[in-house]
Parts: structure tokens; sequence; C-alpha cells
């Protein structure tokens, strides 16, 4: 877009909101999909009631492990398979009954998916020869997505003569130019080397926002989904364990498993006392009792229950002497931009991540070492989230 | 956030299964649906229930009633029990024989550097394409009676050369590019850095070759060898031109129908016929099937020197270079065989064998070419639409179609024309002596090989290109058309030409379907064989060789028009005025 010329600001605008002008919202009502197991014995729960709601314009994504049940459900929303149960609107509209080409949503696929036998062109303007539309409105409709894309002078090449990060491009065009009410992304960046994946990250985020086209992106990679959404949606066996904003799911992850899973954590176990104020009381084995600040949610939990601390590895210090809990390093492990320790305190392992290096004191595996938590970082988590079989 | 509610919800049965929503999903789409119910409908009619006619009659006596008679009366017979054994010994034999030199080919063209591998290639494809009793007039002219090697070169007199070991020689090169194709599609998907894994740890290229190359190719080698099975059992034409007095299960049903009119026990031949045949089908299928553990690799590994050894590559060529030459003089002599005046007394050059045919008139070639036109296409697109739905779609019943449009391959044409024969002369199927059933035979007869290819280049495709172009919009008939066939493109220039060239060829199966009406190239060819004239023959083969290559050459051209890529794009005026025209601006 750099390399044109807008005539102002409005237009380009307008311009841009050509392509997101049937954009509308996705929800999730108590979707179920059960598989039946590859012996053909029984049957597997892929996605178990979930409940899903996705604003217009809003880019969502499904993050968790694989088998998660993540793909199911965006191939779910895509009318590529069917819910076991529950409903799927879009638009408001239930579209149970509405095949996968019916439903005017596109999808980028994590193989891209190009026609290996179409032109770039032919490749993108697809969608629009299918709907049958005058040769005139496929020309310039085409063209306004080269444009976006920064796709000029491809259109007569075909795919395999493209690089990685073109035929992305022309994925996205393909999938943008139909103007699609909802737009889903099937782990789109995962054929792309590190480099080039964080450059289309940013760049399908940025092309995302500026169209402001509905959209659900499913990836595994946590660095990706902290990057691109607006929320997230984190996934477990079928469960849907938490959504929240990426800040919201790293500072106050509602479980063991949502926080170690986005990022690294730690947790020390404890028992739950109540509430002083807004502080959690704690206590620990050795009698302990702690004074948590800003303990989050605390999910479920209630007096005398078995809870832990939970920190990240750069929310704790490491000092030679003075306050703190007593700690072996185990391990000590260099990365340039920070060092990771491993500290041994007895009854678990804390990892700790010292940033910049330079600065501050080198510990050899052997020392001993107190670790220092910031309280104002610890959340207090149920030591099981419950979820259902 | 989830625990609550899904708690109060985990109590709800949940009883849905996936079987419904695909039939939910396939509901929506109509044409789809009626086009797998029309194949369903068609396999039926063509495939399943001429089959069981077949049964049928063998199990019955001449008054309609369930009799075992016939089939006790071949066991008893001692010579139909030597039938019996005559052919399973042949299959045998000839599946050992084809699959040795398939071997042979496959490894040195795919594992070796050896030269002319273009040459080896075009050689060993050459029978697959080839009209039938070809290589039996060869061998009559080398080695009959008035054979150019047992008389001309050896002064033999009467030597017998109908019986076992001309149809092993004749066998074996007709079937060997069966077990060449297999073998090296096996040969080929051997990851290359499993041999140099061996050849690092300091294995010799024969020890690798015989721990390493040889055990993994054993599916294939079984695969090949049941294939060349078939194959020999199926085969019509050439035991019945020089098998002499050694019988084989295909000709004897034939004869018992065509001299003795009893359908019946025609029929348990048929079975008899039948049973081996399938059996070895569904063997290769779950050899085959074993190939997975193959290391196929995706990705394109580097481009490696290949076995260079000139103590390997040697005795690899010549070999290879000894069969190529047998298998060019067999073609060679039927050419000249084709312009002398009498083989074996008189070898002046004439056109006189031509003039003959001439005089025949056209009619039987021109009804092969049209009723060949007819069912290649038919044959080839049927072919693909299978594939695609087998491999692409899923239904109610998508296995009982794979295995019912794939069984005709294990059916021998034999089989097959006696079926046909049995369900299609009353009504309301009534439909002997016509065209259409001729087209019928062919289409379904040769279709196994195109849905084979189909299906192997689908699983090859990702399945999100068909995805994408469905969510683009485009409904299933579009996807396939547009998406799918396209990029089948190869393997349905494959189909086409193999059932255009096995419709040309086709012997079994039509020579109890063939009418007065409408007469075909290869009974004129069998007639003429029948009535010993051998240059005839030879001339009319020759004409139908010339036909064929045409037919390829047309073939090719037409898929290669429709079907291949074009770099299309509008050009700059023409986007410019598309995008006035639609109210904008052009920078």
């Amino acid at each position: 877009m750099s390399t044109q010329v807008q005539s102002t600001p409005t237009k380009k605008a307008n311009d841009l909101r050509r392509f997101s002008g049937k954009s509308s919202g996705v929800e999730l009502r108590d979707i179920t999909k059960i598989f039946p197991t590859p012996e053909g014995t029984g049957e597997t729960i892929a996605v178990n009631h979930i409940n899903l709601s996705v604003a217009d314009g809003e880019l969502v994504t499904l993050l968790g492990p694989s088998g998660c049940g993540k793909t199911t459900t965006l191939r779910m929303i895509s009318g590529f398979e069917y819910p076991s149960a529950g409903q799927i609107l879009i638009g408001g509209r239930d579209v149970a009954n509405v095949p996968p080409n019916k439903r005017g949503i596109s999808m980028v696929f994590q193989s891209y998916a190009l026609f290996p036998h179409l032109s770039i062109w032919e490749n993108i303007a697809y969608g629009l020869k299918v709907q049958r539309l005058p040769k005139d409105e496929v020309i310039a409709r085409t063209d306004a997505v080269i444009k976006l894309m920064q796709l000029e002078g491809m259109e007569r090449r075909f795919p395999n003569q493209l690089s990685g990060g073109q035929q992305q491009r022309v994925a996205l065009a393909r999938a943008v130019v139909i103007e699609p009410s909802v737009l889903l992304f099937d782990e789109p960046l995962s054929n792309l080397d590190a480099k080039l994946r964080e450059h289309m990250r940013d760049e399908l985020r940025s092309i995302q926002k500026r169209l402001g086209i509905t959209s659900v992106y499913v990836t595994h990679d946590q660095s990706e989904a902290m990057a691109i959404s607006d929320r997230v949606v984190i996934m477990k066996d079928g469960n849907l364990m938490q959504v929240g904003t990426p800040q919201e799911i790293y500072e106050y992850p509602n479980c063991k498993f949502v926080a170690n899973f986005i990022g690294k954590a730690n947790f020390i176990s404890g028992r739950f006392q109540g509430l002083e104020g807004e502080s959690a009381i704690v206590k620990f084995g050795d009698g302990m009792r702690y004074l948590i600040p800003n303990p989050g949610a605390m999910e479920g939990l209630r007096f005398g229950n078995p809870c832990c601390l939970a920190f990240r590895p750069e929310s704790v210090k490491l000092t030679a002497e003075g306050e703190g809990i007593p700690g072996v390093v185990k391990r000590a492990t260099y990365f340039g931009s920070k060092i990771e320790y491993e500290v041994d305190i007895g009854s678990t392992v804390l990892t700790v991540e010292i940033y910049n290096p330079q600065l501050s004191r080198r510990y050899q595996e052997g020392d001993s070492v107190k670790a220092v938590l910031d309280l104002d970082c610890v959340r207090v988590l149920p030591e099981e989230k419950l979820t259902i079989e | 956030m989830a625990v609550n509610r899904v708690k109060q919800k985990s109590d709800k049965p949940l009883t849905h299964n996936s079987g419904r929503n695909d039939f939910a999903l396939l509901l929506r789409q109509p044409l789809l649906l009626l086009t797998i119910i029309s194949i369903f409908v068609l396999l039926f009619i063509f495939v399943i229930l001429p089959i069981f006619n077949v049964f049928k009659m063998g199990a019955t006596n001449k008054d309609g009633a369930f009799s075992l008679q016939p089939f006790v009366d071949i066991l008893s017979n001692p010579s139909y029990r030597q039938t019996f054994y005559n052919s399973m010994k042949l299959g045998v034999i000839v599946a050992c024989v084809a699959t040795a030199l398939g071997y042979l080919f496959a490894f040195s063209i795919t594992r070796t550097e050896m030269p002319g591998k273009r040459f080896f290639r075009t050689i060993a494809t050459i029978p697959i394409i080839s009209p039938p009793f070809i290589l039996s007039l060869s061998i009559i002219f080398l080695f009959g009676r008035q054979g150019l090697i047992t008389r001309g070169l050896l002064g033999i007199k009467n030597f017998d050369v109908y019986g076992l070991r001309s149809l092993v020689v004749v066998q074996a090169i007709s079937f060997f590019p069966v077990a060449f194709l297999t073998l090296s599609g096996i040969l080929e998907s051997i990851d290359d850095s499993v041999e140099d894994a061996a050849r690092s740890m300091g294995a010799s290229r024969w020890h690798t070759f015989r721990t390493v190359t040889l055990p993994l190719s054993v599916p294939g080698i079984i695969s090949a060898m049941l294939l060349v099975f078939i194959q020999s059992l199926e085969d019509f034409s050439n035991p019945a031109v020089i098998a002499g007095d050694f019988s084989t299960l295909s000709v004897e049903a034939y004869r018992i129908i065509t001299g003795m009119y009893d359908l019946h026990a025609g029929s348990m031949m048929a079975i008899i016929l039948l049973l081996p045949t399938v059996a070895a089908f569904l063997l290769q299928k779950y050899f085959l099937r074993k190939k997975s553990f193959v290391t196929v690799s995706g990705k394109p590994t580097q481009k490696r020197r290949k076995i260079h050894e000139k103590h390997i590559v040697v005795p690899l060529f010549l070999g290879c270079l000894l069969v190529s030459a047998i298998i060019l003089l067999f073609y060679g002599t039927v050419l000249v065989g084709a312009f002398v005046k009498t083989w074996g007394i008189n070898y002046t050059f004439t056109l006189s064998h031509f003039k003959f045919v001439y005089s025949m008139g056209w009619d039987a070639m021109k009804n092969s070419i049209i009723l060949a036109t007819w069912a290649a296409p038919i044959g080839g697109l049927l072919g693909m639409a299978i594939a695609f739905l087998t491999v692409r779609k899923r239904f109610l019943g998508r296995r009982v179609m794979e295995v019912a449009s794939m069984l005709t391959f294990a059916i021998p044409g034999t089989v097959l024309g006696i079926g046909y024969v049995g369900t299609f002369n009353q009504k309301p199927l009534l439909l002997t002596g016509t065209a259409f059933i001729l087209v019928a035979a062919f289409t379904f007869r040769n279709m196994p090989v195109a849905i084979e290819s189909g299906s192997t280049t689908l699983l090859q495709i990702d399945k999100s290109i068909e995805e994408a172009s469905t969510i683009s919009g485009a409904g299933s008939g579009h996807t396939f058309r547009r998406i799918t066939l396209p990029l089948l493109r190869e393997a349905f220039f494959s189909g086409l030409v193999y059932a255009f060239v096995r419709a040309m060829t086709a012997v079994s199966a039509i020579i109890f379907l063939v009418s007065p009406r409408w007469p075909l190239a290869t009974s004129k060819i069998f007639s003429l064989f029948e009535a010993s004239k051998y240059s005839d023959a030879a001339a009319y083969v020759m004409i139908m060789i010339v036909v064929i290559l045409v037919a390829i050459g047309i073939i090719n051209g037409l898929v290669k028009f429709f079907l291949r890529p074009r770099a299309k794009a509008p050009g700059r005026e023409e986007v410019e005025r598309a995008i006035l025209a639609q109210g904008g601006e052009c920078p």
C-alpha cells in the first residue's frame, strides 16, 4: 500500500471497508462434537459443550495443544464438520442447514491450498467467478485485492513460482476477495520459517485490523496468539479453559494448565485459608501463612481447599543473602537476553529468569541462593481445575 | 469460567454420531447424492448383477431349478480337473517369470545409473498397448511348423510350438509390464537415505540389497506376482490360439458354451476361474495395504548418486538389453510377416495381405474405433468420479463402491461376458446385440485402472485444496470440474489411453457379445487366426497398432488442450477499463 498514492485518508478507510461490508459476528452455542474412535468401537468427545461469542470485527484465537479440539471447532464453523449438538450462528443466523460453500465465509489453510494449476490471478478471482459476477466486477475487485496484498506483477505466475510469504499473501487475498462474513485461519503460519513467520504475523494482523473482518484463528503457538489476538481462547481436551485478552490470560490465568501453557509458570502448593480484605491467605506445609495481595479470581476455591501460588519466572529475583526462600541452583542456562536458573527449594524446583544478565550477579550450579517473590505478581489458583470427564 | 456450567450439562446423554452427520451433509448436496446413487445403480446393473447371474446359472439346471450337477460333473471329469491344474500351473510360472523380469527392469531403471533408461521404459510399456494375438503370431512365425528359427535356421520339421512353453513365453512378455509398473512404484517410494544408512554402516551393495532394498520391496513383489497371476488366468486370446492340447479355464468355458451350448456348465467353469482370480485380487489389496511401512518421505531429498559400479550396472544392462532384444524380435517378426508372401516358403515383399484386409471391409475396425471412442471418456470420467468420491467423500456404502468398482479387474473377461449374456438377454434389460452392451462391457471392465491411478494421485493431493474451492463458494460439481479433474489430468490421461486401448484390443469380454450387427476388429483377427491366415492377421494387427498410436496422440493432445494449466490474467488495459466501469478511479 505504501507505494500507492491515496487521495484522502477517509477514502482509504472507505476502500478498505469494502472488504468487510458483510462481516458479522459468530456465536457458538453449546457446541459438541463426537467422533467415533479410530477402531470404531467407541466415541471420543472432540469438542465439549463450548460457548463462544465473537464480535463483529474481532480476532479471536483458539489456542491449545494438538488434539484439544481447536481445529474441529474451526471446521464446524466452516461447515466441513457438523456439530453433534449445539448451534452455530453467523450474523445471528443459524447455519445448521447451510453447506460450507453457502456460508459466505473464507478460510486460510495451513498449507495455503492454492490451486497449483491456476495462475495467481485466477486463484484470487476464483471465488468471484464461482458467484458468476459480471466480468468487469471480477476484474476490478480482484485487482483491488492484488494491490492491497502487494501482489502486483505476480498475476500470471503459478503458485509454485512464488516464495512462501507471497503464497501466504495469495491465500489471504483469495480469502478476502469474496468479502466474507467471517475469516477463518487454520494455523496459517506454521509452514513458514521463524523469521518470516513473525513478519507475516504482524502483516496479517495489520491487514485484519485495517479490513475489520471478523476472524477466528487457530494456532498452537502461544506467542503468535498473544501477538495477533483481540481475545484468546485456551482449549484443552475439547473444553474451553479460559477466554480473555492476551494480557488477562497471561497475568490472570484461571488454572494451572493455562498458566503453564501460556509462558512458563512456577507453582508452590499450599492451602487456601480465606480472605483478608482483597488479599488471600495461603498456608504452607511448614506452617507459614502468606498474604497474597493480588490473588486473581480464585474460581471455585473454598476455605481449606488445596491451592497453589502461581508466578512467572521473571517475577522472581535471586539474592545470595537476606530474606527469601532458600534453595540451590541446579542449572543455569545462558540465552543472551536472559539467564534461566533452575532453583531447587526442597518442595519443588523453581524456574527463574533474570533479564539483562550483564547487570546482575551470576550464579553457578551448586550455589546456595534465596528466591525473592514479587508478591504483587503472585496468583492463587485451585490445585485441580474441574473439567468434565 | 467453564466449571459450573459444564457440570450441569454433563448428565445430558450424547447420542449423536458422525454417521448421521455425514448423511446430513450429503442431503444438502442433491447433485452429489444423485451422482452417488447413479453410480451405485450402474455398478449394481453392470457388475454385481452379471456376476450374480453367473453364479445363478452355474448352480441351476436347464429347467432353472437349483442343482449342483454342473459342479459335480466338472469335479468328476478328470480332463476338467486337468484344465484347472493347467491354469494354476501356467499362472504360477508366468507370475514368477514376469515378476523377475519386471524386477530386473524396475530395479535397473529406478536404482542404478544405467544408460538407456528411456528406451527400456518404452520397451516395458509396448506390451501393454499392443493388440492381442501379436505375440502368439510371432511365436508361430518363429517357432511354428514353418518357423524361421525352428525350420529355417535349425531345420527341425514338425516342431510343436503349441503348449505350455510357448504360453509361458508369450504371457511373460505380455504381462511383465504390469509387474514392472507395480515394482517401480514401490522401488521409487523407498527412500534412498535408508540405503545410504546401511551403506554408511559398512554394508556392501549386495548386503544392502539383500537386507534393506529387497525386504522393503517384498510387498511389491508379492503384489506384482498376484496381479500377473490374475492376468494369466484371465488371458483368453493367447491360450485360444497357441495352447494346443494344453487346455485352460477361460478357453474351456468358451468352448463349452459355444461348442456344446451348455451355458450352465460354462458358467460353472467360469466360477471356477473366478474364485482364484478374486482371491488373488483380495490378497493383492491386502499386501499393498501393508505397503505403508515403506518409507515415503514427502520432502524432496537431495539427488544422490545411484548405483554406478560397473560390475553391477553392466550385467543388469545386458539383462535388460537381452529382454528388450527378444521383445523387439517378436514385434519385428510380425511386422515382417505382414509384408511377405508366404511365411517360411516365400519371403518376397508383398502388400497382398493388406489388400486382403482391405477387401474384408473396414466395418469391424470402424466399429472398434467408434465403441472405444465411446467407452474411453465414459470409463475415464466415471473412473475419476469414483476415485474422487471414494477418496474424498464420506457416505454410507463408500467401501462397497470402492470394492465393487475395482472388482471387475479381478473378473476375467470370459466370466463378465457370460454374465452379460445371461443378464441382458431379456426384458427389461434386453441389450444383447446392441452396441450399448459392448460399450458397457468395455467401460466397466477397464475402469479399475482409471480408478486406481486417480485414487493414487488424489491421495497425494492435499485435501484442503478442494476445501479451499468449497469455502470459496463452489459446489461439489464445480470443484470436481475446475479443481479435481485438472489436478488429476495425468491419471485421467492414462485412464483414457488404457480404456481406449483395452476397448480396441478386448477379446475375452466380447466373444460372447459380438453380433453380426457389430462385428469388431479383434474378432476378425481371431477368425483369421483360426483359419491359419497368419500373414493376413499380422497385417490386420499392424493396422490396429497404427490406429492405437494415432489415438494415443489425439487423446494426449486433447487432454493437454483442455486441462493444461495456462497462466491466465487480464491485461493492464482490461483491468483499468473494468475499474472505470465499476465507478472506481485508476491510480
